[in-house]
């Protein structure tokens, strides 16, 4: 009998919250995690501790060609977060777009500007007395907020917005399609005008590229003397 | 996809995202160097991706996803842009250091 006390509440140390998956426990209650979930845990905590780290190493390197490294670690397991939420295709954009494409554009050019150690002055005075506290406020209060309304459960959502989630989740149960054939359906017949006007926000944005790049006449002597030092 | 039954509570993905928004916060007030303080405007947009895919996930709402697809073309863009910016303010200060970018006229 302790030991049947015991285990629901192994499983409440992992999930002490979230309205679905009290939902999901309540058939069976006693019985221990299955074992994609705790593959699912597994992968959740690597790749989540490798993202903060990334993000703080960010922080912490000098040099930029070091940060730009870290911020493809992160970007790289946040595509794996991804995948455990079930979006697939972002996945492979988030590699493909910002691992990727976007990286090596930073990569190029901080070996194109040949930027070396920035040098530390570890913010202004204002930076100090005002934007860390600041900082703190911001994620203190995300935090509550976050765990106010998803950790604490169903009895804190509105009585609306619970029987919506349960509605829109047996909807979703009833049509098991595939998430890119869902998510391809509404990107190319709901947004296709937002999709097209994409691709000439990043045909505009190119060209600007190129304009803003261009080398200009009478800006060499800045390009000589930074090659002399 | 739902062969992944889903027992990591969803709030731990939302604070994930809001512990990168405010290491991209920091970043962004901390680090002098223009190329890095790009980079943490970068952070910050991936921590909010996060938190719309895990609201598309929570409410199986594709949409939420689709927001994020737009979100990474609209970033394509804009570093593009700002690296081009980048590479424009090196050439007239012969500087990365944002102390000494501080005037909008050269």
């Amino acid at each position: 009998m302790a030991e049947r006390a015991l285990a629901p509440k192994a499983i409440v140390v992992y999930l002490p919250t979230g309205r679905c998956v009290e939902h999901r426990l309540q058939p069976t209650d006693a019985a221990a995690p299955k074992n994609g979930e705790l593959m699912h845990l597994i992968l959740f905590l690597i790749f989540a501790g490798l993202c903060l780290a990334g993000a703080i190493n960010l922080l912490l390197q000098s040099h930029p060609i070091n940060s730009a490294l870290s911020l493809i670690v992160v970007m790289s397991s946040l595509a794996v977060l991804y995948l455990l939420l079930g979006a697939e295709f972002l996945a492979i954009a988030q590699i493909i777009v910002y691992a990727g494409a976007i990286m090596v554009l930073f990569v190029f050019v901080v070996m194109l500007l040949n930027a070396g150690r920035e040098d530390r002055t570890m913010g202004s005075r204002a930076a100090k007395l005002i934007g860390f506290p600041a900082v703190a406020v911001l994620m203190a209060l995300l935090a509550t907020v976050i765990v106010r309304i998803q950790g604490l459960g169903a009895a804190q959502l509105g009585a609306g917005l619970a029987a919506a989630q349960t509605a829109v989740e047996t909807a979703a149960g009833a049509q098991d399609t595939s998430n890119l054939a869902q998510l391809s359906q509404v990107l190319f017949h709901e947004l296709l005008l937002p999709f097209e006007v994409t691709s000439v926000l990043i045909l505009i944005a190119i060209l600007g590229a190129v304009v803003l790049a261009r080398k200009t006449e009478g800006d060499e002597p800045a390009v000589e003397r930074t090659a002399a030092k | 996809m739902s062969a992944l039954a889903h027992e990591v509570p969803l709030a731990w993905y939302l604070l994930l995202s809001a512990a990168l928004f405010a290491l991209g916060v920091v970043g962004f007030l901390v680090k002098r160097n223009l190329i890095t303080v790009f980079m943490s405007i970068e952070l910050m947009l991936n921590a909010v991706n996060l938190s719309f895919v895990t609201f598309a996930y929570q409410w199986h709402a594709v949409k939420g996803q689709i927001f994020v697809f737009f979100v990474m073309m609209v970033a394509a863009a804009e570093s593009a842009v700002g690296l081009a910016i980048i590479i424009a303010v090196f050439r007239a200060r012969a500087t990365l250091a944002v102390d000494r970018i501080d005037l909008m006229k050269l």
